[in-house]
């Protein structure tokens, strides 16, 4: 999770009263009132690995991109290229980066016109995001609104999208069930994509705040069960996928985060923001790099423990118990020439870990 | 929240339970509250056996898959049995706290220190607090 909190009063999305009905526990989460867990996370996250679940991801920021330079907008504020987008409904993840080539976020932008592109950013960002794109957008013809009317559910595991079209009407079964992975569509008001963050088959789904209840108690009904940020952390985990504040941050270029295959280097001419610190880097070598833990001994690995490797020290970035494999695994940034084993240091101990590729889990399976 | 304490054992301010087994030794564990608060427990580091330890030691740690916690000596004293069960279903401090989940047992050195704890009655009090 975020350690940043806004000091401010927290708030609710439109479905805080349905966390309390399926008795969650609820937490701050950047300044809102989210479930953590509805009973047990590992319940839960086995829900998602094996039938279907759903999150209340509300708080993240839905920006709506819109004027005739838009496209050349994104080609700047972000490291990877809309240009790749050519087909209506296509979605990217892009890191948006700083002058020195840290990451301000990670985002994933929908090209739906050539004069509208849709971006959903962290909910923990939020003021800073804004404050980097308003002040890069200046000189640009465009518009760009907060999409605050959306609330948003994301339908997650191997049943995700029957359970979904079950509660659709039959007219939009059709286009929703046919949408192909990282495509999103706009059915009415509301928008469809078939992506996630949880190495699972689903859907996120931008809905209008006042019909969102009514949407989540059907799938409830279908029986889709409500998940908390709790198993969210240890899915998103075991799929490898980072978690912003925590793997990266504006000190770490994507270089160091496992994005590197989100930097678009061709064109060679197109300057992004944050480029040219990456060619330097690029260039002089990275120090260090992410990978992926398992623990070969008993314990749990957690984030800021230390990695002991023959090439120097690093850090776990992200750690926890795997429920899915029954262990410990953990993102970590060590040094770039580490490889195959290392020690983490855990309350004076050093246990013996390996070193994988940064992912564990996808599609109920594992990867290692 | 629960507040089913079982009122034949001791409870200390850092949530662990004490049953005098009427023989020189206690036994201990993690109450109702205390699991309910972790969640879902995934590996147990004990003391060992034979290990001295002090009141308020800091003497193990209970992994959930939220959080790492420290585990406390309820008292001064030996230990004398740890939990092996909980090496391979250290999920027993969730579903049977007051009992499977048990994690050690140690020899007091005085008996009497028992009256230091608190009771249900004020452990559930406290737990309110």
């Amino acid at each position: 999770m975020s350690e940043e909190s806004q000091n401010q009063t927290p708030q609710r999305t439109p479905l805080y009263a349905k966390h309390l009905e399926s008795n969650g526990k609820i937490v701050d989460f950047a300044g809102w009132e989210m479930p953590i867990n509805y009973g047990s996370q590992v319940r839960e996250h086995t829900q998602v690995r094996e039938d279907a679940g759903m999150f209340d991801v509300s708080h993240m920021v839905v920006l709506d991109f819109t004027g005739k330079d838009v496209k050349r907008f994104l080609q700047t504020l972000l490291a990877n290229d809309v240009a790749k987008l050519k087909n209506p409904g296509k979605a990217l993840y892009s890191g948006m980066l700083n002058n020195d080539g840290g990451v301000i976020d990670d985002l994933i932008v929908y090209y739906l016109a050539d004069d509208f592109y849709r971006m959903v950013v962290n909910a923990a960002t939020r003021e800073n995001d804004l404050k980097w794109i308003t002040a890069q957008a200046d000189g640009f013809d465009l518009e760009i609104k907060e999409r605050d009317d959306f609330a948003m559910i994301a339908v997650q595991g191997p049943n995700a999208r029957e359970k979904t079209h079950s509660i659709l009407k039959e007219k939009n079964v059709g286009p929703v069930s046919s949408l192909e992975p990282f495509y999103g569509i706009q059915i009415n008001n509301i928008f469809f994509a078939r992506t996630g963050y949880t190495g699972e088959d689903g859907y996120e789904i931008m809905i209008p705040n006042e019909d969102v209840a009514l949407f989540w108690d059907q799938l409830l009904e279908s029986g889709v069960k409500p998940i908390g940020l709790g198993a969210r952390d240890t899915l998103r985990l075991e799929a490898g996928m980072n978690l912003y504040g925590t793997d990266m941050d504006e000190t770490i270029s994507p270089l160091a985060a496992g994005m590197a295959w989100t930097i678009a280097w061709d064109p060679a001419d197109r300057d992004f923001i944050g480029r040219t610190a990456l060619e330097s880097e690029k260039a002089n070598g990275s120090k260090y790099k992410l990978v992926g833990l398992v623990l070969e001994d008993k314990g749990i690995l957690r984030g800021h423990q230390k990695v002991i490797t023959d090439f120097g020290d690093g850090e776990i970035t992200s750690g926890s118990f795997s429920p899915t494999l029954g262990l410990s695994i953990a993102l970590a940034r060590i040094p770039v020439k580490a490889k195959d084993h290392c020690h983490v240091e855990i309350r004076g101990k050093h246990l013996s870990a390996k070193i994988v590729k940064p992912q564990f889990v996808r599609n109920g399976k594992s990867v290692l | 929240m629960s507040n089913e304490n079982p009122s034949d054992l001791k409870y200390t301010k850092t949530h662990e339970w004490v049953r005098d087994n009427g023989d020189g030794t206690i036994t201990m564990g993690i109450t109702e509250h205390a699991q309910d608060l972790l969640g879902d427990v995934v590996f147990v580091e004990l003391p060992e056996v034979e290990s001295s330890l002090s009141a308020e030691e800091n003497c193990g740690v209970i992994e959930s898959v939220k959080a790492a916690s420290d585990m406390y000596a309820p008292l001064d004293g030996e230990v004398t049995e740890v939990n092996e069960e909980l090496d391979g279903e250290p999920e027993l401090i969730n579903t049977a706290p007051f009992g499977e989940g048990w994690i050690f047992s140690m020899k007091l050195k005085s008996m009497s220190d028992l009256e230091d704890l608190m009771d249900a009655d004020a452990y559930e009090v406290f737990c309110q607090e």
